[in-house]
């Protein structure tokens, strides 16, 4: 996505004029900030970028943008967006959509989506929590997990969304949180840059149904012991004093002291390794958002974008037959003349 | 056909005015091509022409067996028909299981040609029989040909080096050879169809070219087969013509609407039969700018369509029903949203997957009623195969002016049968183009410019403005809008007046139509009420009638919802109505709640067209009941 003028903006002209309805105290309010500061550093028009959502609490994004946008059907987002980038290759497209919405009800359009790298940049709310209809488990939500529609506990396994994004062969895929602005505009700028499907799944506090599943890991005292940050061609390395990294092993990853390990046994980043393997291990690094989290850019590799490739075949197609002609196309078929 | 049949041996043909053919085979044994061969053959000599072609679900059902057959019907006449014939005058089976399917179907004293050689042993018993057929009084009542198919062919084709198993893929062009001879329909152009088609292997251009020789052949020199009878070309209008599928005239139909409204089309399908044949063909033709995207399911396919929609595309996606069951909840967005879609649904026999090869017209309800929500759309009906094109053309029109989902229903036996099309001067096809919205079109409180995305015009649609509009940025949505602004509006009042504002913008769409055109005979007590691919039995129907000497007035819709503003009216003349549909009486019983007629249901629901005779039977039982009333 490149505009070939840089337009000029301010953060005001990216906010609509609706009043925003998210309880107070909600994630989703540092989440809104952040796109409405990082869109001006993008420069471009607000007439040409367009946010398409589903539905949940995280889907009433669009209302807010003072942009084109869209309130679609559960799940169906990925799949309206398509059409959407396909159709209309001069738009920034943007996904706004939640753990329930993405991962559960439009699982199948999400993977879709990212197999065939559509230019959208998707954003996924991860709160591990049903919001909109007042807290039931989430398809991120933990086993065991006492909610009002698994009073004895859920016994579901858990997606990790950025590792089935992963597994989709996603060409863009990165993890940030809603205690970080800045953190989530770089994201979020590097997956407006990507050619292609970007996904960053942001996790994202639900302060009435799920207050605090991120908390050990997002707050401001315990961020540099629990989140490891990934940064393409350096050691991974994190914690107070940068004293823990990752190393690969033949068993797998682990995390290590630097000091006993030494800096060259830790695992370089390479966010461009074709094979997203080494990825999806990272991506699995921790059991849950106690344990230290990766966060960043986790893969960002080149692949032919679908809206090209359908264009290049137009292009061929008129190339090779000239413009559609519809009086020859009705006479293709073998002809006669009745006198 | 004529009722004597010349046994002088004369060398002349006798002429027909018209001739049912039906060839039935196994699943393999390449019917569907020769039926189509002999078709187009027809048709390029000027014969007016109606097709049916009848195949199972499964790829290859068990050789030999009954499930396994698959039969192409065709009849070809000297004037103006519209059904593949009730009964066919000549049926070909290749093997013993196509005459347990088939015979039964045959007209009494009609010909039957077999391919003696496929009467083995094995052969009879799978398709069921404890004894030859042939032999044992089965098939007295026709006159019989016993044609060892499979032996002269394999002959014919050891000569050019053919193995005796290849060889037997060869049968049906020696039955295609026969025919063309028996009924005088020109060798060449199928001579060269072999040639083009299959050009990358010599050998079985030649094979192919034998065994249809040989056929022929069978024909002038032996006895047995008798004389030849012909059928001579149609009057039909001047002009020029095609042949043409309606699945094909559907995929043309969309395309030259994406050319009348100056829009690029773009196709959101998942795989689907009896529909795919329309996503195969636009994913031919992207000169013109049409984008088709394979979708991974139904859903997708639909929002595909919307987004591109909303992007300013004319968005379209083509189905059949349990396909529609799944898109319903895009379209009751795309009503919300009230954007121009197209969603086409070619039946088929349900519910479930039910008959997927199989016609029925019974997705009408789905199409009215099978959304959440007060949710009315307009749905357009074809009727015949070169039909479908306006039809498409109709329904984009009524999309993009009204700015609202439009279904277009067809059906298996529109989509895979053929006719002779006169192609139409596209220079007198309709401008269905529309504006897109560019400038502000309301002032705030401040005095301020600005958008309201549903400020609504004349017709009661609101604007399309796509993005990439400098200032006209709108966010659209599943939530109800309030009626102008378009921000949510929970409001009691505004959802009444919503709800009865897409009720209305629907409504309007009838003041489009044209007068209801009443067939026949507008003074007659019975009225024919059809819709859909029941045009072609319909047709029959009354010509036979009135040739029988009965009044009979039909009236046929295309456009189902809204119904026109005259229907009532003109209904109310006759006292009884006939409603004939491949269902159990979905369009009746909305015309009896409606107008509050006494109507009367003639259904059909066996995977088959009705024929004319059932029709005619419908309008004989409502003579009788009024009669005795």
């Amino acid at each position: 996505m490149s505009d070939a003028a840089v337009t000029i903006t301010t953060k005001k002209d990216w906010a609509s004029d609706q009043e925003v309805r998210w309880c107070p105290g909600c994630g989703d309010y540092g989440i809104l900030q952040a796109v409405q500061q990082l869109m001006p550093e993008l420069g471009v028009d607000p007439h040409n970028t367009v946010f398409v959502s589903g539905i949940g609490c995280s889907s009433r994004f669009p209302y807010y943008m003072n942009t084109y946008g869209m309130h679609s059907i559960h799940g169906r987002a990925p799949a309206i967006a398509t059409g959407l980038a396909m159709a209309r290759p001069d738009l920034h497209v943007f996904v706004v959509s939640g753990d329930g919405d993405a991962l559960s009800i439009g699982g199948n359009h999400l993977i879709h989506a990212l197999r065939r790298n559509i230019n959208i940049t998707i954003l996924l709310f991860n709160n591990q929590i049903y919001g909109l209809t007042k807290g039931q488990y989430s398809p991120t939500s933990e086993v065991g997990k006492v909610t009002k529609s698994t009073p004895f506990g859920s016994i579901d396994r858990p997606f990790n969304p950025v590792s089935v994004a992963l597994g989709a062969e996603a060409t863009f895929v990165a993890r940030t949180h809603d205690m970080d602005r800045a953190h989530m505009i770089e994201m979020f700028t590097r997956a407006h840059a990507h050619q292609g499907a970007s996904i960053i799944e942001i996790y994202q506090n639900c302060n009435v149904f799920n207050d605090g599943a991120f908390g050990q890991i997002t707050a401001k005292d315990s961020r540099d012991a629990m989140l490891v940050p990934l940064q393409h061609g350096e050691p991974i390395r994190f914690g107070n004093e940068r004293e823990r990294g990752v190393v690969l092993d033949r068993g797998g990853l682990h995390l290590a002291e630097v000091a006993e390990v030494g800096e060259e046994a830790l695992l370089v980043h390479d966010e461009t390794r074709g094979d997203p393997s080494i990825a999806f291990m990272l991506s699995r690094l921790a059991q849950g958002p106690y344990e230290p989290t990766p966060v960043g850019v986790f893969r960002a590799v080149e692949r032919p974008e679908y809206g090209a490739g359908v264009n290049q075949q137009l292009a061929e197609a008129q190339d090779d037959k000239g413009p559609g002609d519809l009086h020859t196309l009705l006479r293709s078929g073998a002809t006669w003349d009745v006198e | 056909m004529t009722d004597t049949i010349d046994r002088s041996g004369s060398n002349k043909a006798e002429v027909l005015d018209r001739l049912v053919v039906r060839f039935a085979g196994d699943s393999g044994d390449g019917m569907q091509l020769t039926g189509d061969r002999f078709t187009s053959v027809s048709a390029a000599f000027g014969n007016d022409l109606s097709t049916f072609p009848d195949f199972p679900a499964e790829i290859r059902a068990p050789q030999g067996t009954v499930n396994g057959v698959s039969a192409f019907q065709v009849q070809i006449s000297d004037h103006d028909i519209t059904t593949p014939g009730d009964e066919p005058n000549v049926l070909v089976a290749m093997n013993p299981a196509a005459l347990k399917a088939d015979l039964h179907r045959l007209e009494i004293g009609g010909t039957l040609i077999v391919n003696d050689d496929s009467f083995d042993e094995r052969n009879l018993e799978k398709a069921g029989y404890d004894a030859n057929p042939l032999d044992d009084g089965t098939v007295a009542s026709y006159r019989v040909l016993r044609v060892p198919m499979t032996s002269i062919t394999k002959e014919v084709c050891s000569e050019l080096g053919v193995k005796p198993r290849d060889a037997d893929r060869s049968n049906n062009f020696f039955a295609l050879g026969l025919v063309s001879w028996m009924y005088t329909r020109p060798t060449e152009p199928t001579m060269e169809w072999i040639t083009e088609k299959f050009k990358t292997n010599e050998l079985v251009v030649a094979a192919n070219q034998a065994a249809f020789k040989a056929g022929f052949a069978f024909g002038e020199t032996t006895e047995a087969v008798g004389h030849r009878y012909e059928v001579r070309p149609a009057q039909m209008p001047p002009g020029e013509y095609t042949s043409i599928s309606g699945n094909t005239a559907l995929a043309w139909g969309l395309i030259a609407a994406g050319q009348l409204s100056q829009l690029p089309v773009t196709l959101g399908s998942y795989p689907i039969t009896p529909a795919s044949d329309i996503l195969h063909e636009l994913s031919k033709h992207k000169q013109f700018g049409v984008r088709t995207v394979q979708a991974e399911d139904e859903i997708a396919a639909v929002g595909v369509a919307l987004g591109a929609a909303f992007s300013g595309h004319l968005g379209v996606t083509t189905t059949s029903g349990p396909g529609l069951a799944l898109k319903s909840e895009t379209i009751s967005l795309a009503i919300a949203i009230e954007l121009p879609l197209l969603i086409i649904d070619i039946q088929r026999g349900g519910p479930s997957t039910g008959l997927p090869t199989k016609t029925e017209a019974s997705d009408l309800n789905l199409a009215m009623y099978g959304r959440h929500g007060e949710s009315p759309l307009p749905i357009v009906a074809s009727y015949s195969p070169a039909q479908c094109f306006y039809a498409a053309i109709e329904a984009a029109r009524i999309a993009l002016k009204y700015r609202t989902p439009v279904i277009l229903l067809s059906d298996g036996y529109v989509a895979n049968g053929t006719e002779p099309w006169l192609l139409p001067d596209i220079s007198t096809l309709p401008d269905i183009s529309v504006p897109f919205a560019t400038e502000f079109n309301h002032t705030d409180a401040e005095g301020e410019p600005e958008f309201w995305p549903y400020l609504r015009d004349e017709h009661l649609a609101r604007p399309w403005a796509i993005p990439g509009t400098p200032g006209l940025m709108h966010r659209v949505g599943g939530i109800e809008k309030s009626d102008g602004s378009g921000n949510i509006d929970y409001g009691p009042e505004n959802h009444a007046a919503m709800t009865a504002l897409r009720q209305a913008k629907v409504d309007k769409v009838a003041d489009d139509y044209d007068e209801l055109e009443i067939h026949g005979d507008p003074d007659a007590d019975i009225c024919l009420l059809g819709w859909g691919s029941t045009w072609a039995a319909i047709d029959s129907a009354m010509q036979r009638q009135r040739r029988a000497g009965h009044k009979i007035a039909w009236i046929h819709l295309t456009n189902v919802n809204p119904l026109p503003h005259d229907l009532g009216e003109k209904l109310r003349r006759y006292e009884t109505v006939i409603v004939p549909e491949l269902n159990n009486g979905q369009l009746c019983r909305i015309i009896r709640a409606k107008y509050l007629i006494d109507a009367v249901s003639a259904g059909k629901i066996a995977g088959l067209p009705f024929t004319a005779r059932e029709i005619e039977a419908a309008i004989e039982d409502a003579r009788q009941a009024g009669a005795t009333s």
